[in-house]
């Protein structure tokens, strides 16, 4: 076959790209940038912060202690999150905001399972692993719920879960009858805590799994491609075989999952519930940090890492501000300054202007020429 | 041939040339508030019957109906602003602040709060319109923000005693023929506070301007399809940023109106307000995906819900998470009501 | 400026990020000319236009309009319509929320109140008067895409301009629209408008117009008088070479030659789906390719999207290779062996964020499995495949589709389905809105797929591509099968007069 169009020049890469710029526009730029600008801002201010000593915990064990182990540790919940978000993002070009409330959900029932309907219990009523089962199936349920409004009747994300969000810490308050039950088997406390014998926190391991499962999940199957593809555009996946409604619909149910993982290191670090207070604001955090990734809000491609560089960029914040004495009340105020700084700087408008400042001289140049 | 065809396509149009979108939502959310409240009466009756109970609904929501009127412009822009709770709380913290501890009065209060809403709005507006990042997440840092700094203003409440504000908070406004004798036998009138009154004339002025000016006419086309409004002519960026700077000072209009209702700066006002002004929005029929929505709609949306919360409240459940629960499940209803009738009209 | 001239560009110069969109270009219009700015898809065309219209912003040159002192600055599509320049696109650029009148007048009525009962009643003076069937209280989103279409003419029309753009507004409208389109443009071409007009349609151009400028590449090939400058020279032109695969294709004419014995590859009967068209049968058998032809909207596409279990089918029994099969989801027609390329490219076809190479091997993995995933290594060599053997342009297959041209964008969604390896192909326009190179290589590639024993439905608006390819057409009118022509009866008049029905109305 001949064609009779041969003009292999209409598309020709610019030669002279400078590697700051490819570096620039390269999609872990902001959350590596960020990283780094934190890291040094320590460095500088006050090097101890880095320091990791071994220190005693109220058992007797020794166990790791300092910012840097208390970063990872706390990020846990939040990196769980931001993984399942990133996928809903990607599928459904929105965002879960019923997450903190679904996570309250988890906990609870993870709590009255184990406490078997009591206030206080001094050992676990039923098997762990067969609480955060049922856990992990109560919450992927609600996933489904808030999918398939979004998937079948076609409703916004964030309107849909709207719903969960404002309905979740009453639904988790109303599981254990108000009440808020305490557990304080030793053992219940080991994943949100230490393992004995173990000097890294448990929380650090779950979240390494985590991400190793997706690792494994986005390797060895299509999730990745189908959910990027219905993402951007639902017809022609459709008509490619897919079944986009299904698919944002897993998506759902996949952060259902992460959600009563997430959910369930959280209660178990105390061993206790307060319904409204338990993850307040992590759905804001875990948007945060699926677009502090680098990834669009509106879907479509994106790349997990970032998140989960992200979420713990997020985390590395809190510590820093916590270090420095800011209360705990004021901490928003602060996060909002530096998140509208790393978007402005990260916006493509922005971005362009600062390229071509620095390109002005060279550009008029070329021009004359 | 080209006869049978242009017949077919004429008559194809006059079956469809129905109701637009809006007008189709706002049917809904207003026959649905008369007949929750007609079922209301009919049903449980009691406090229903008397009208003061109706108007208290407003007494207790006219900034929440502010807040909801300015979601409902950005949301008809196709954006969103999850800020107006903060605001609302900044409002309330440094309004309170002012009054007692640096001898304000009531001039100092609304410009502090139109200035803490222009402040916002102009901020996020240029981050939203002029550089391009998502309205949610802009506004989800403005939310943090206001919240974090109304913690720095006061971490305590503060309960204001300024005598020219409690004329202001405790003036009622009667409304003629709506009174009733109580168990006495003396006639006590019903009344509307002031806050009411502003949060009318609000909607009527929304109103007003989404429907005959031209500004309200480019916040429908920029949010039905942007890159089409910009070809068009007509200039996105500044819709844009003129439907964030409308909502922000909206937001901070209805801090005003809330502090003049509570009375009080506290770190807990306006909780939530947020969730609310986008439950009364949807509701009132305004779609998140842009283009669709009025304010009349919108102000239906609030009373609605509150409607609904009362219901539930006289029902005996009183648990404070069953208020919510209902929301949540009268949110759902409209959604998925809304969804269904939206889908129908789509494949026809 | 020229004497008489409105509109000057010089020099103008546009970069994309990796590509030179516009090197350098001239373009004069006269006043009272219709002029005709012709060349592939990538040569540019659009781009000019919209570096005019103040869409982009140009990095060279200078534009200079009748009535400007100096260069004129156009910075946004506003201060192009203050100039007198108003346009209309290829894609529907209006607001489907609105009502018809408001999208008539909103972004250039001056003072800050809406007269409604003004507008609404201008307007529906300009609808009838254009015969336009709608209502100009009526929403937008609910007329048909060609009643769209006209709005935006309309609207462009309605506006006081010196000069006018019609950038591709003849691809959704049918015959009679539009003749009633160029009926308009002669009006205002005696009014004294400058009219620049870009189409495919090669018989449109030597229909209306007085002028032809070339663009190729991003360069500027010439500007020639049409009596000047016959089809084929132009066609040359534009192509930059000349041209002898016209010549060859039509030596086929008549399409592939196929016994009629034999069992069919796909059998259809009563066939019926959601999207309105009535009951159908079908039939077709290996190495024929046929067609379903008839005037827009008369149903063709939503037969083969029934076929394809693209719509909801409602009724009726397909037998594949004389087996019953059940196809109610495009997956179930893939299994069967059957591709499908869409009518609308940009929104059933390609998935524009991904990559070169995820699109084309896209239908394949899904066919594959969720839990199979291709290798990287494979991706690669499928990918490569395909580019290479189709000739697809494209800086590399890690590219996103949505920054190639249509037609290499069409070339990519063949290249999906042909990696498949289907028994049967159905091509729902594949022609539609790209350069005439790809059009004549897209025909040579179905003749060549029917002779190595594929099946083929192919589907065009341009009755001669039809022609070309297809050895048996189903003529389509309201929605219903009317009639069926092979061998002899395959003639332009024929075809015409099935599509019109003259025995039966």
């Amino acid at each position: 076959m001949t064609t009779p169009v041969k003009n292999p020049e209409t598309q020709v890469k610019r030669p002279d790209e400078p590697l700051f710029k490819r570096l620039t526009r390269h999609q872990m730029f902001i959350p590596v940038a960020a990283l780094v600008l934190l890291v040094l801002f320590n460095l500088i201010a006050d090097a101890s912060f880095f320091a990791v000593s071994v220190k005693e915990n109220s058992l007797g064990n020794p166990v790791l202690s300092g910012n840097i182990i208390s970063v990872l540790d706390n990020a846990s919940e939040l990196v769980i999150l931001a993984i399942g978000m990133t996928l809903v993002t990607a599928s459904s070009g929105g965002q879960d905001i019923s997450v903190g409330a679904t996570m309250a959900i988890a906990g609870s029932v993870i709590l009255r399972m184990v406490c078997g309907g009591q206030v206080t219990a001094d050992t676990m009523q039923m098997n762990l692993i067969l609480a955060v089962l049922i856990g992990i199936a109560v919450t992927a349920l609600f996933g489904a719920f808030n999918g398939a409004l979004v998937a079948y009747f076609k409703i916004q994300p964030m309107v849909a879960t709207l719903i969960m969000f404002t309905a979740g810490r009453s639904i988790a308050a109303w599981i254990n009858n108000n009440q808020l039950p305490i557990i304080n088997d030793i053992a219940f406390k080991y994943a949100g805590t230490f393992l004995p014998g173990i000097p890294v926190p448990t929380p650090i391991f779950i979240t390494a799994a985590v991400i190793l499962i997706f690792w494994l999940v986005l390797k060895r199957t299509n999730l990745g491609l189908y959910t990027q593809s219905v993402g951007i555009n639902a017809n022609s996946s459709r008509l490619n075989g897919l079944d986009p409604k299904m698919i944002k619909l897993l998506t759902y149910v996949i952060l259902g999952v992460c959600v009563a993982v997430a959910g369930f290191i959280r209660v178990s670090r105390s061993g206790s519930i307060n319904y409204s207070r338990i993850a307040e604001n992590i759905e804001m955090d875990a948007i945060l940090a699926v677009a502090l990734g680098g990834n669009a809000l509106s879907g479509g491609r994106f790349n997990i890492y970032g998140s989960i560089l992200g979420a713990y960029v997020i985390q590395f914040l809190t510590t820093t501000l916590y270090k420095y004495d800011v209360p705990s009340t004021a901490l928003p105020a602060y996060k909002a300054v530096v998140v509208i700084l790393l978007v402005v700087l990260s916006a493509p408008v922005v971005r362009e202007k600062l390229a071509s400042l620095k390109k002005a001289p060279a550009k008029t140049a070329k021009e004359v020429s | 041939m080209p006869n049978g065809i242009a017949v077919d396509k004429q008559g194809r149009l006059k079956e469809r040339a129905a109701m637009s979108d809006t007008t189709l939502l706002l049917t809904i959310t207003v026959v649905v508030f008369f007949i929750l409240y007609l079922a209301a009466i009919l049903f449980l009756g009691g406090s229903f019957t008397k009208p003061q109970n109706f108007l208290n609904i407003l007494n207790n929501n006219a900034s929440l109906i502010v807040l909801s009127c300015g979601m409902s412009i950005v949301m008809i822009t196709g954006g969103i602003d999850i800020s107006v709770g903060g605001v609302t709380c900044l409002v309330c913290m440094t309004c309170a602040v002012n009054l007692e501890r640096q001898g304000g009065n009531m001039l100092t209060v609304i410009l502090i709060g139109l200035g803490i809403g222009l402040a916002f709005g102009v901020i996020q507006g240029f981050l939203v319109a002029h550089l391009g990042i998502q309205p949610f997440i802009v506004s989800l840092a403005g939310m943090f923000f206001a919240k974090g700094m109304t913690t720095i203003v006061s971490k305590e409440p503060v309960r204001v005693t300024n005598e020219g504000f409690l004329a202001v908070k405790d003036m009622r406004i009667n409304v003629p023929g709506l009174g009733a004798p109580n168990k006495l036998g003396v006639y006590i009138p019903a009344y509307v506070e002031v806050g009411v009154v502003i949060a009318l004339l609000v909607v009527i002025l929304l109103f007003c301007l989404l429907r005959w000016t031209g500004l309200g006419r480019a916040f429908y086309a920029v949010g039905g399809n942007n890159q089409s409004a910009n070809m068009l002519g007509i200039n996105v960026r500044r819709t844009k940023f003129l439907a964030h700077v409308l909502c922000s000072v909206l937001a901070g209009l209805g801090g005003i109106l809330y502090f003049l209702h509570v009375g009080s700066g506290d770190v807990a006002n306006g909780a939530g307000d947020e969730m609310n002004a986008i439950a009364s929005s949807i509701i009132g029929g305004t779609l998140l995906t842009g283009g669709v929505g009025n304010v009349i709609g919108t102000f239906f949306g609030v009373l609605s819900l509150n409607t609904i919360k009362r219901i539930v409240s006289s029902l005996g459940f009183d648990e404070a998470w069953w208020s919510n629960i209902t929301v949540a499940g009268m949110l759902c209803l409209f959604l998925v009501v809304q969804s269904i009738v939206l889908l129908r009209k789509d494949k026809k | 400026m020229q004497e008489g001239a409105v509109l000057e560009m010089r020099g103008i110069c546009k970069y994309f990020p990796g590509v030179r969109a516009l090197q350098d270009v001239d373009f004069t219009l006269r006043e009272g000319e219709i002029h005709a700015l012709m060349g592939e898809n990538g040569a540019g065309k659009s781009t000019l236009i919209k570096v005019l219209t103040g869409v982009h912003p140009k990095d060279g040159g200078e534009v200079r309009i009748k009535g400007v002192e100096g260069a004129a600055v156009i910075r946004s599509p506003q201060d192009a319509q203050n100039a007198g320049i108003s346009t209309v696109y290829q894609e529907i650029t209006l607001c489907p929320n609105l009502t018809v009148a408001e999208n008539m007048y909103i972004g250039r009525t001056k003072g800050a109140v809406t007269n409604w009962r003004a507008m609404n009643s201008g307007a529906g003076k300009i609808l009838k008067s254009l015969g336009i069937p709608a209502s100009p209280k009526q929403q937008l989103g609910s007329c048909s895409i060609a009643v769209q279409q006209m709005v935006a003419i309309a609207r462009a029309v309605d506006m006081e301009c010196k000069v006018l753009i019609l950038d591709e507004p003849t691809s959704s409208l049918d015959e009679q629209e539009v003749i009633k389109l160029f009926g308009l443009m002669r009006d205002l071409r005696a009014k004294g408008v400058g009219i620049i007009f870009v189409t495919h349609f090669l018989e449109q151009v030597y229909e209306v117009c007085d002028r032809i400028t070339v663009l190729r590449d991003g360069q500027l090939v010439g500007e020639y008088v049409i009596e000047d400058l016959p089809r084929v020279q132009l066609v040359s032109k534009m192509l930059g070479k000349e041209l002898d695969d016209m010549a060859d294709i039509k030596g086929e004419s008549g399409g592939a030659p196929v016994s009629m014995e034999g069992a069919p590859v796909l059998e259809a009967q009563g066939l019926c789906s959601s999207a309105g068209i009535k009951p159908f049968d079908f039939s077709i058998r290996k190495g024929e390719v046929n067609g379903f032809t008839g005037l827009l909207g008369s149903g063709r596409s939503e037969c083969v999207r029934a076929i394809f279990g693209a719509d909801h089918v409602t009724a009726g029994t397909v037998k594949v290779d004389g087996k019953e099969v059940k196809i109610h989801k495009p997956i179930d027609a893939m299994k069967c062996g059957i591709g499908y390329l869409p009518e609308d490219r940009k929104g059933d076809g390609i998935v524009g964020d991904l990559s070169v190479r995820e699109n084309i091997i896209l239908a394949l993995q899904v066919m594959k499995g969720f839990f199979r995933p291709f290798s990287r290594a494979q991706a690669e060599a499928f990918a490569d495949e395909y580019i290479k053997l189709l000739e697809i342009k494209t800086a590399s297959a890690d590219t996103p589709i949505k920054s190639l041209s249509g037609g290499n964008q069409q070339k990519c969604i063949l290249a999906r389905w042909l990696l498949t390896d289907p028994k049967y192909l159905i091509l729902d326009e594949p022609t539609r809105g790209i350069d005439i190179g790809t059009k004549i290589e897209i025909q040579k590639l179905v003749l060549k797929l029917a002779a190595e024993g594929k099946s083929v439905t192919f589907i065009s608006s341009e009755i001669d591509e039809m022609l070309r390819t297809c050895s048996r057409l189903i003529v389509m009118r309201d929605r219903k099968a009317v009639g069926e022509l092979n061998g002899e009866d395959l003639t332009q008049s024929k075809i015409m007069a099935t599509i019109a029905g003259g025995d039966e109305a």
